[in-house]
C-alpha cells in the first residue's frame, strides 16, 4: 500500500509516492535518486546515511519516511549555491585532504553543517564527540576534525563580523 | 616538478558533492534482489532442503541451492593467476556449498522483486543437516581424529613450511650450534594475535546482468581484472565472456582483493534470463561471511649476545588459524615468518616454521600489511622484552640489529636499495623526546596511574615481485585540447591512487597534473591490463608503467612536433603546454595547437596515443618507526595514548599531504588493533560481534592527534624514487603502544587486542591488582 509523502527536500517541494515500512534512506536513495546518501550498515552504527530533518542531523537508515511529512530534508545534494559554489564545510574537507574513499564523507559533512550551523564554537574535543556517531576506517578521523574545525572557525569569523 | 606537490585529489570534488558513484548508485530502477541462506551450523552436510512454502512467497523468482550449482571448485585470491600448477591457489570453493564449513555458510540463494520477498522465503526454506564437531582453533582442529573440513588436507593441515637460513658469509653456523653456544642469553616468548576485520563502510555489493552471451558484473572490488579472471573459472566459461566494471569504491583495505560474491551473482543472472540482479551484502554478512585478518599464534626464541647487543640466531613457529576457506593461502603466514625475519637479520641463521591450518572459523584473508602486522607485534614485543631484560635501552638495540643498507634476502632475493629506517627512529625519538621521558618514566610508579613510552619499527616490501608475477600497463592518449587521458587497469579504492597516477604521468611528459584526466573507473573491456590494489604495489609497479608510456607519448608528441616545425628533434622539450626549443628555450609550439594539427590535419592525421607494459622484476623494503606514550588507569584496565606519531621512509613522497593522510588511517587502524578490536566467536563457531555497535572500531573519540612525518630516501628501483606506503603505517602502531605500556607497569602483555578486560586479568595476575572474592 503506497503512501504520499510531502516534504521539501533541498529547498524544493516534493511529492513522492512510499511504502509504510520504508526508511528515510531508501526514499532519498531509491526514489529520489539522491545517492549521496549511503547504506553502511542500515542500524544507526555508522553515520554515512546522516541527513538533515529540519536542521537536526538523523542516521536515515532508522527513520521511517513516514516521520518527515512536512518536513525540511537536507543532503550533500542541496549544499552547493545558486552558482554551483561549494560550501565553506566542502571546501575545507577538499583543502585539508579530509576526503579517502568518500563513503563516509556525505554523511560527515551533514553533521559538519548542523555543527557549523549552531553559530558556537567548539574545542577539539568537543569537536570529536560531535563526529563520533560517523565512522571512518581511512582517515584517523585526523583530517576530518581539521576540515570540521576549520569550517568552524571561518563560518564564525563571517558571522562575528 | 609535479612529483612532490600536494596537489588535492582529484576525486574530491566529486566525492564532496555526493557526485561520486559507487556501485549501488548506477543500479536504477527494477533490479531484482538476491539474498543469501547461511546455514546455522558450523560444521557438517546439507542433507535436505525444502523449498514448497519459500517458494509461495509473492514476489519470489527464483530459488538456487546448493544442489543445482556447478560442480566446480575456484580460488577466490586476488593473486596473479599462475600458469604453473605448483603455484595456483587453493580451489576449494563452490558457489553454493552442501559441505558446510563455516556457521553461516552459503548453501542458497532466493531472488526476489524486492528484499523483503526475499527476506520471508529465506525464513521459509527449511533445511536438514547432519553435523559434525566444531574445530575453532589450530591445535583441536590439527589433532588426530579430527574430521577433515576438506577432503584434500585429511589433517586439516593446508601447508606447513620449515626453513632454516644461514646468514651469508657467516661461517654456516646453524640455529642448534647457535643456540648450544654457551656465549650466549637466551630468550622465548608466547605471542596471540586476534582476527579483526576491515570495516570498509561500504559493504560488498555488485549487481550482474547478460548481454547477448556476456555476462556484466559491476562490483566494488580492488581487483576488477582478477574478479574476470575468477568469475570464468567459477562458472566454467571463456573470460573474455566476462565484463567486470569497478566505480568508485567505499574502502577495501584487503577486503575487496579477494573475489567475494560476484562469480555467485554472475551465476544467478545466467539462471533467470540475463535479468538484472543485485546481491549486496549486510554489515553482519560482511561480518560473517567475507574475510579478516589472520589470529596467528607465534612461538619465538633468540639467542642473544650480550657483548654486542646483537640477534645471534632466532626461531619462529607460527601457526595460523585459516578458518574454512584457504582464501589466500599460506601466503600469509608464510610473509609473516618472513617479516619476523627481515627486519633484523641474524647474525648466524634463523628457523621459520609455519603452519596454516582448517578450522570451522569465518576464512581469513588480505588485511592491510599481509600478515606483518601479526608478526610485527610478535617482533617488537619480543625486542622489548629482551632489552628490558638486559637492561637495554630499546631504541639502541634495535639499532644495533635493523636491517643494513644492501641487505640481500637470502631465500628471495629482495634488497635493501634504500633505507632511511635509523632515520626515522631518530626522527621519531626527537620528536618525542624520547631520552627524557623514557628516563622520567622509568623512574619507580607506584600510584594507580602510570605512563610509560615505548615504540616499535618495520620493514615492508613493495609489490610481491618474485613470489609473484608483477605486470601493469597504461595508455595515454592526446586530447584535441593538447590536454591526455590516462587510462589504468590499476584502481583507486580511497588511498589516492587516481591522484598520484596523474602527476606520475604529467612528470614523465613534461606538462601540469591539471592537464591529465585519469579515467577512474576500469571496465575489463577498455581498460589495460593490470592486476590491481594490493601489496602496496601500485605507485612502484604501475608507476613504472605510467612511466615509460608517458616517456613513450612524449616521444611521439616531439616526432610530431619536429616534422611540423622542421626543427631539430634534438632540440624540442616539452614544458608546460608548449613544446619549447631547448636552444632558444622559447615556445615553438603549444600543445594545444599541436593537438589540433594531429587531430585534424588533411596532410598528416595522427592520433597520437601510447601504452606500454612492463613486468617489474625487482622489489624493495619500505620502513617506519612507531612511537607512543601512554597512561595506564590500572585498576580499570584502560589505556590512554597520550602522543603517537609515526616516521616512515616510503622513499620519494609522490603527494606529501595525501602520504600523511594515508599514514593517519593506519595509524588509526593500528590503535584499533592494538586496543579494541577483535572478532569474538563461540564454541559454535558462531560469531558473537559481527556489528559496527558490538565490535569496537575506533570512534574519532578514542584517537590522540595523529602525527605523521618522513624520511625521504631516493629509492633506485621506484620509477620516481618513491616505494610502499599504502599499508605500512598500520603495522608498528599496536608494539609501540604495547610496549610503552610495558615500560609504565612493568607489565609484558604478549596478546591482542589491550582492550581493559584483558589488562585488568593481566594487571591481577601481575599482582598490581589484588585478586577478588
Amino acid at each position: 500500500m503506497m503512501e504520499i509523502l510531502h516534504c521539501t527536500v533541498n529547498g524544493k517541494p516534493v511529492e513522492v509516492g512510499y511504502d509504510l515500512r520504508e526508511s528515510l534512506l531508501d526514499t532519498l536513495r531509491d526514489r529520489l535518486g539522491l545517492t549521496s546518501v549511503k547504506r553502511g550498515c542500515e542500524v544507526g552504527e555508522c553515520g554515512a546515511c546522516t541527513v538533515l530533518v529540519d536542521g537536526v542531523a538523523i542516521d536515515s537508515c532508522i527513520y521511517l519516511t513516514a516521520w518527515c511529512e512536512g518536513k525540511h530534508i537536507l543532503t550533500v545534494e542541496g549544499l552547493q549555491g545558486e552558482n554551483g559554489e561549494l560550501n565553506p564545510i566542502q571546501k575545507a574537507f577538499i583543502e585539508e585532504a579530509a576526503v579517502q574513499c568518500g563513503f563516509c564523507t556525505p554523511g560527515i559533512i551533514m553533521s559538519a553543517v548542523e555543527i557549523v550551523g549552531s553559530g558556537k564554537q567548539y574545542t577539539r574535543e568537543e569537536l570529536r564527540k560531535l563526529i563520533s556517531g560517523h565512522l571512518c576506517r581511512c582517515t584517523g578521523y585526523q583530517n576530518i576534525l581539521n576540515a570540521v574545525e576549520r569550517a568552524v572557525d571561518e563560518c564564525h569569523k563571517i558571522v562575528g563580523k | 616538478m609535479e612529483i612532490g606537490r600536494s596537489i588535492h585529489r582529484v576525486d574530491a570534488l566529486d566525492k564532496v558533492t555526493g557526485r561520486a558513484k559507487y556501485t549501488d548508485d548506477f543500479r536504477g530502477q527494477g533490479v531484482l534482489v538476491a539474498r543469501i541462506l547461511h546455514s546455522t551450523i558450523a560444521n557438517g552436510v546439507v542433507k535436505d532442503m525444502d523449498l514448497t512454502e519459500a517458494r509461495k512467497v509473492p514476489g519470489v523468482v527464483k530459488i538456487l541451492t546448493c544442489f543445482d550449482v556447478p560442480d566446480i571448485q575456484f580460488p577466490t585470491p586476488g593473486h596473479p593467476w599462475s600458469v604453473e600448477a605448483a603455484h595456483q591457489d587453493v580451489a576449494d570453493r563452490k558457489l553454493l556449498a552442501r559441505r558446510v564449513r563455516i556457521y553461516g555458510e552459503d548453501i542458497a540463494v532466493v531472488v526476489a522483486e524486492d528484499e523483503i520477498a526475499a527476506e520471508h522465503a529465506l525464513k521459509a526454506i527449511k533445511v536438514t543437516y547432519e553435523e559434525y564437531p566444531v574445530y575453532t582453533d589450530p591445535e583441536a582442529a590439527m589433532a588426530p581424529g579430527a574430521v577433515a573440513i576438506h577432503d584434500e588436507h585429511p589433517d586439516n593441515i593446508l601447508r606447513h613450511t620449515c626453513f632454516d637460513v644461514l646468514t651469508p658469509g657467516a661461517g654456516g653456523r646453524g640455529v642448534d650450534e647457535v643456540f648450544a653456544d654457551p656465549a650466549y642469553r637466551h630468550f622465548e616468548a608466547h605471542i596471540d594475535t586476534q582476527a579483526v576485520q576491515h570495516c570498509h563502510i561500504e559493504n560488498p555489493v555488485s549487481y550482474a546482468w547478460m548481454e547477448g552471451e556476456r555476462i556484466v558484473v559491476v562490483s566494488s572490488t580492488q581487483i576488477p581484472h582478477i574478479v574476470r579472471r575468477v568469475i570464468g573459472q567459477a562458472l566454467g566459461i571463456g573470460w573474455g565472456k566476462v565484463r567486470v566494471i569497478k566505480p568508485y569504491i567505499g574502502g577495501g583495505f584487503g577486503n575487496k582483493q579477494e573475489v567475494l560474491y560476484e562469480p555467485l551473482n554472475a551465476w544467478i543472472t545466467t539462471q533467470i534470463g540475463g535479468r538484472k540482479v543485485k546481491l549486496e551484502l549486510t554489515r553482519e554478512e560482511t561480518f560473517q561471511n567475507t574475510r579478516s585478518r589472520h589470529a596467528i599464534h607465534f612461538d619465538v626464541k633468540a639467542a642473544v649476545d650480550p657483548a654486542s647487543m646483537r640477534l645471534m640466531a632466532r626461531t619462529c613457529r607460527a601457526v595460523s588459524n585459516q578458518g574454512g576457506y584457504a582464501s589466500h593461502g599460506h601466503s600469509i603466514v608464510a610473509n609473516a615468518v618472513t617479516g619476523f625475519r627481515q627486519t633484523y637479520p641474524d647474525a648466524f641463521a634463523h628457523r621459520s616454521d609455519a603452519y596454516t591450518v582448517y578450522t570451522n572459523l569465518g576464512s581469513t584473508g588480505a588485511m592491510r600489511g599481509y600478515g606483518i602486522p601479526q608478526c610485527n607485534f610478535a617482533g617488537e614485543c619480543f625486542m622489548d622484552d629482551i632489552a628490558r631484560e638486559m637492561g637495554w635501552d630499546p631504541m639502541a638495540f634495535r639499532l644495533k640489529n635493523i636491517m643494513p643498507l644492501g641487505y640481500v634476502d637470502p631465500t628471495n632475493g629482495i634488497t635493501c636499495h634504500s633505507t632511511g629506517l635509523a632515520e626515522c627512529i631518530r626522527k621519531g625519538a626527537a620528536f618525542m623526546d624520547w631520552d627524557k621521558l623514557r628516563a622520567e618514566y622509568a623512574k619507580p610508579q607506584t600510584g594507580p596511574v602510570r605512563r610509560g613510552i615505548g615504540m616499535a619499527v618495520f620493514s615492508y616490501k613493495t609489490g610481491v615481485w618474485p613470489i609473484s608475477l608483477e605486470t601493469a600497463s597504461a595508455r595515454v592518449i592526446l586530447n584535441q585540447d593538447g590536454t591526455v587521458q590516462l587510462q589504468l587497469g590499476a584502481t583507486e579504492i580511497g588511498q589516492g591512487g587516481d591522484t598520484v597516477f596523474s602527476q606520475m604521468c604529467a612528470q614523465a611528459i613534461g606538462i601540469p597534473t591539471e592537464d591529465v584526466h585519469i579515467v577512474s573507473f576500469q571496465d575489463t573491456d577498455t581498460a589495460p591490463f593490470d592486476t590491481g590494489a594490493y601489496a602496496s604495489r601500485q605507485t612502484y609497479v604501475t608507476g613504472k608503467a605510467i612511466k615509460k608510456a608517458g616517456e613513450s607519448f612524449r616521444a611521439k608528441v616531439l616526432d610530431f612536433a619536429a616534422g611540423l616545425t622542421n626543427l631539430d628533434r634534438g632540440n624540442l622539450d616539452i614544458r608546460g603546454r608548449d613544446v619549447v626549443s631547448t636552444v632558444s628555450g622559447e615556445a615553438v609550439l603549444s600543445l594545444a595547437d599541436l593537438a589540433m594539427e594531429a587531430f585534424y590535419s588533411l596532410s598528416h592525421c595522427e592520433h597520437i596515443t601510447a601504452e606500454e607494459t612492463v613486468q617489474c622484476k625487482n622489489n624493495t623494503f619500505a620502513f617506519g618507526a612507531c612511537f607512543a606514550e601512554v597512561e595506564v588507569d590500572i585498576p580499570v584496565g584502560k589505556i590512554k595514548v597520550l602522543r603517537i606519531v609515526n616516521v616512515h621512509d616510503s622513499g620519494r613522497l609522490i603527494n606529501p599531504k595525501l602520504a600523511e593522510a594515508q599514514v593517519h588511517g593506519g595509524m588509526s587502524m593500528g590503535l584499533g588493533y592494538a586496543l579494541s578490536e577483535e572478532m569474538k566467536y563461540d564454541d559454535k563457531g558462531r560469531l558473537l560481534n559481527g556489528n559496527l555497535l558490538d565490535y569496537k572500531l575506533p570512534t574519532a573519540m578514542d584517537h590522540p592527534e595523529l602525527h605523521a612525518l618522513f624520511v625521504e630516501t631516493d629509492d633506485p628501483s621506484g620509477p620516481f624514487g618513491n616505494k610502499a606506503l599504502g599499508e605500512p603505517p598500520a603495522i608498528p602502531v599496536a608494539g609501540a603502544v604495547r610496549n610503552a605500556v610495558l615500560q609504565a607497569t612493568g607489565v609484558a602483555i604478549h596478546r591482542l587486542p589491550m582492550n581493559p578486560q584483558r589488562m585488568v586479568e593481566a594487571f591481577t595476575e601481575a599482582g598490581l591488582i589484588e585478586k577478588g572474592e
